[in-house]
């Protein structure tokens, strides 16, 4: 994707990479998160396969107990801050300002500063592999096993470096994003004619802004903990270990939703336009997002049902969390019917969208099955876990990301991908998908707990494993089939033009790919499906009628990104020079950029 | 058309291959000899929470089976044709939308009832004839501490059949959670902090446990079984575990030998057995498990190995190797006292 840019005669190298540095385009920072995060997911995948094959049978020993440990840690850790989020910050970052008929997003080298936090910080997180020292906690990382006491290594420290690292990227793209959606609008874009993708995007920074900070509370407790000795989690000092607990799930369950929410909007893009039928109920499904993310902070606790937190609580937790089935069966009743009477045209993005449907149902009833906190008692920390964040994670979020990328993929690049390679990659996916993930439901139900790098063969599970080993095996093939495709579609060069899927949004309405200043005249917006409305929108001249000045580049965003890097490398080797160090060149950074002259 | 019948084909296939998968699946978990299932309780605590499931279960599968039939149905009947209409531009029905709300609600609550009663049954309180043990979890094994009897042992719980028990238990360091699915769910087990469970075992026999929360390097290795004893067995089990054991018999040259071994004090210091392990009138550790009985238990580092000759030694030879990171160093032992020590261990009944 990163080379999309490239023509023949191109620029020299050195220019070209460069002009990347200094991007503060929206569409070019989009395709580096897009890139960026997919590596990761391939290194995450490769992680899991590792688990797989360490799992394919009881009493294996292909990889010693630490390094599983480390394995499962950085899995986890890279698929929820390194992959998935980072894949729908790519489409927020293209898609969203298209569809609001924008020019950029609010804040161009805010933008670019996040996309280079969020790099740094994931290279930091990895580089804990070369030092054999991989964070090895847990994605949840429960105190007090990461105190210096149980885990006096390094790995905690990059974990908890790293994660803060990447909460700034977060965070200050969140900021920008809710900005950019509530100001930037095009006149006639009210809020009730957004796309449910842009609002959907729209409700995930608010969570972003909202329980990102609740984390960094957690970690920098932590930190101190490890670093400077406060006692915020050690029980012999009077502290508490499940304050950690509580504070990461008050983070952690309004995450599941920033995972899942950007991914439920590009499938209630895609649904409609291979339907040929607008959403079925857009308003309530515009409420039911935002009121899953409302009800998504009263939940927290149904991730501690065996913590013993009294009846009372448990009950509590319980029915919220039950409540929360309801807005989201909504959406899957409004997507059913949107197709009901429709046309349904089932290219590679339209399957990628039935599959969602399809396995997020399974994910969700399952999630209401640990939602009964006596019941939970026995699923929580086992493989039932583990099948259900999965179908959740993989066959949700992952499958609508994939929906998203075959659909905008056109609008992206300007070429189509191949739709026999895209059939063959949904359907290896959802063939590996249940196979690797559906008897781990019953792995679960018959004891084997999740996190532990071997099992005994008494516990009757091999079999079952093995078949999840293969399914993961398969998925892994069904992955190298989608970059075949990618590499197919570069060299076909299938020309896509403005909308190959006759789809009805503003995005639509422009050349694939974009220039550089999106439209030549801000459009007028008259109804929420421009393209299909009967009142015709104001046609978008194909030439600008004067030259448009769009910000220049600048590189005083990852001048900043740097420094906050050598800030964390000295926080990681107690090095005060380091920080110092880090902390000027981030003061400088910030300061140049502010005092930059703003080029028109 | 050639290519719409492929993917039929396609269809149907994966259709089958899905169903087997399901029907394997079930069939595996329903025969068979499963020592750690949660589906095959054999206590009060199991009972419930596996008739709560059920209920769920059966739930949950109602409304895939009608979610994912809808959702057949209209991929296959609005697929689109050659010279299929275009379709109505319908915008939404406020009344079929408010009838998909209330729809799941009404399942809901045929969950929440069952659930909110089934929490308030299973809180971990017990009646007063309860028999209380000390559960204390550690990296990575499980100490048992039966206050009324003075005994304590490790890994092997025993529990007398028909006899509510309430197991009271703390850690002694990082967290970790009770679990041996046929007796119910799990608990966790935190520094600073006492959690309950409560049950009472209707049959009798060995049932396995492990511990479910991750705790460190071993995690995997910290397993334990629970012995649900015939009454009249339990109680000589009891007195078994008072009665001094070593001073009761009379050692043969070997396993004094292995005494001695057993009392010597080691460079350094903490790789003295003494330091770590109690056995009664000997030592007086208790950083590791107590030996005073270990040769009565059925297996030995939090479960992961047989209660043998064998296993002994390999452990003392290399506990590193055979469980990662445990607090039990590898210790310069010859051969020979190797030999001698599992002697004396094996007298410890
Ligand atoms: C530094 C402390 C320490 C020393 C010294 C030590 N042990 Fe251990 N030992 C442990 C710990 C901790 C365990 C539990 C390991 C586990 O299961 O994770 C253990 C487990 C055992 C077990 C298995 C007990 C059971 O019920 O699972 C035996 C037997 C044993 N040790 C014998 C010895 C002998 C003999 C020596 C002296 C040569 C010795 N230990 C020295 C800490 C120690
Ligand atoms: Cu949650
Ligand atoms: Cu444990």
């Amino acid at each position: 994707m990163a080379t999309a840019a490239l023509t023949v005669d191109a620029p020299g190298f050195g220019s070209r990479v460069w002009s990347w540095i200094t991007t503060t385009d929206h569409k070019r920072i989009g395709i580096l998160y897009g890139v960026t995060a997919f590596v990761f997911f391939l290194l995450g995948g490769l992680e899991a396969l590792v688990i797989r094959a360490q799992l394919a049978q009881s009493s294996a020993d292909l990889v010693s107990a630490d390094f599983y440990n480390q394995l499962f840690t950085m899995h986890g850790t890279t698929m929820v801050f390194l992959a998935i989020m980072p894949l729908s910050a790519a489409f927020f970052n293209y898609i969203v300002p298209l569809q609001i008929g924008a020019r950029d997003v609010a804040f161009p080298r805010l933008n670019a500063f996040s996309y280079w936090v969020f790099l740094l910080g994931g290279l930091l997180m990895n580089a804990s592999f070369f030092f054999g020292a991989a964070p090895n906690g847990g994605w949840f990382g429960y105190a007090n096993l990461t105190s210096t006491q149980y885990s006096p290594g390094l790995n905690i420290d990059f974990w908890v470096l790293g994660l803060q690292i990447l909460g700034v990227a977060s965070i200050a793209a969140g900021i920008n994003f809710l900005v950019t959606i509530i100001n930037l609008r095009a006149p006639g874009m009210r809020m009730m004619r957004l796309p449910v993708f842009t609002w959907m995007t729209l409700v995930t920074q608010f969570i972003v802004v909202t329980a990102f900070p609740v984390i960094t509370v957690a970690l920098v407790f932590l930190m101190f903990d490890r670093t400077f000795g406060t006692t915020f989690y050690s029980v012999a000092a009077g502290g508490d270990v499940l304050l950690w607990q509580h504070l990461f799930w008050l983070f952690g369950h309004p995450e599941v939703y920033i995972l899942i929410l950007p991914a439920m909007g590009m499938v209630s893009e895609v649904i409609p336009t291979f339907s040929r039928k607008p959403l079925f109920g857009y308003a309530v499904i515009v409420y039911s997002g935002l009121l899953i993310a409302i009800l998504g902070w009263g939940v927290w606790a149904h991730h501690m049902f065996a913590v013993g937190m009294g009846p009372v609580a448990d009950a509590v937790f319980s029915s919220t969390t039950m409540l929360i089935a309801i807005p989201t069966g909504v959406k899957i009743f409004n997507w059913l019917a949107t197709m009901w009477g429709g046309k349904l045209s089932l290219k590679t993005p339209m399957l990628f969208s039935l599959g969602f449907i399809a396995m997020f149902v399974v994910g969700g009833l399952s999630g209401v099955m640990h939602s009964s906190a006596a019941a939970d008692l026995q699923q929580t920390d086992s493989y039932f876990v583990v099948a259900h964040i999965h179908y959740v994670l993989y066959g949700g979020a992952i499958q609508g990301i994939f929906s998203g990328i075959y659909y905008w993929w056109p609008k992206m690049t300007g070429w189509m991908l191949n739709e026999r390679l895209g059939k063959t990659h949904f359907w290896l996916s959802f063939i590996g998908l249940n196979l690797a993930f559906f008897p781990m439901h019953f792995i679960g139900l018959l004891g084997m707990p999740r996190r532990i790098y071997t099992y005994d063969a008494v516990l009757g599970v091999d079999a079952m494993n093995f078949m999840s080993t293969v399914g993961a095996f398969i998925i892994g093939l069904s992955t190298i089939v989608f970059v075949v495709n990618v590499w197919y579609s570069r060299r076909e060069r299938i020309e896509a033009g403005m909308d190959p899927w006759g789809a009805a949004t503003l995005e639509w309405s422009i050349p694939s790919p974009p220039p550089n200043y999106n439209f030549t005249a801000i459009p007028e917006v008259v109804s929420r499906l421009p393209q299909w409305s009967d009142t015709e929108m104001k046609a978008i001249p194909t030439e600008p009628e004067g030259e448009i000045h769009m910000p220049g580049g600048s590189y005083w965003p990852a001048v900043s990104a740097v420094g906050i890097l050598v800030l964390a490398v000295g926080a990681l080797l107690e090095s005060l020079a380091f920080a110092l160090g880090g902390a000027v060149v981030l003061v400088v950074g910030i300061y140049a950029w502010a005092f930059e002259p703003f080029e028109m | 058309m050639d290519i719409t019948l492929r993917h039929e084909r396609g269809r149907r296939r994966l259709g089958a291959l899905l169903g087997v998968m399901l029907a394997g699946s079930v069939v595996a978990a329903c025969g068979g000899d499963y020592p750690q299932s949660t589906l095959h309780p054999t206590a009060d605590f199991g009972y419930q929470v596996d008739s709560l499931f059920r209920t769920i279960f059966w739930w949950a599968v109602a409304v895939f089976v009608i979610v994912e039939t809808m959702l057949m149905y209209v991929i296959v009947k609005y697929r689109e044709r050659p010279g299929s209409p275009d379709p109505r531009r319908i915008h939404g029905s406020t009344l079929l939308e408010v009838a998909w709300t209330l729809a799941p609600a009404v399942v809901l609550v045929f969950i929440a009832v069952p659930t909110i009663r089934t929490i308030m049954n299973v809180t971990g309180d017990a009646p007063e004839d309860a028999l209380v043990i000390d559960v204390v979890g550690h990296q990575w094994w499980w100490e048992y501490r039966y206050q009324d009897f003075g005994v304590t042992t490790a890994t092997d719980l025993h529990v007398p059949q028909g006899q509510p028990v309430q197991l009271r238990m703390t850690s002694a360091d990082v967290i970790h959670s009770f679990w041996v699915p046929k007796i119910g769910g799990k608990r966790d087990v935190m520094p600073g902090r006492t959690t309950f469970i409560a049950f009472t075992p209707d049959s009798v026999g060995a049932y396995y446990g492990q511990c479910a929360e991750f705790c460190g390097e071993s995690h995997a290795h910290m397993r334990l079984r629970l012995m649900v004893d015939p009454p009249d067995d339990f109680d000589t089990w009891v007195r078994g575990q008072q009665a001094a054991p070593s001073e009761a018999v009379t050692l043969d040259a070997d396993a004094q030998r292995g005494r001695e071994a057993f009392a010597a004090v080691r460079t350094p210091g903490n790789h003295s057995c003494l330091a770590c392990h109690a056995v009664e009138g000997l030592a007086f550790g208790a950083l590791g498990p107590n030996l005073t009985h270990l040769a009565s238990r059925s297996s030995i580092a939090g479960g992961i190995l047989p209660m043998d000759a064998d296993a002994l030694t390999r452990w003392l030879r290399d506990p590193l190797t055979i469980k990662p990171g445990s607090l039990m160093p590898d210790i310069d032992l010859t051969e020979d006292e190797i030999s001698t020590l599992v002697a004396y261990l094996l007298t410890l009944r």
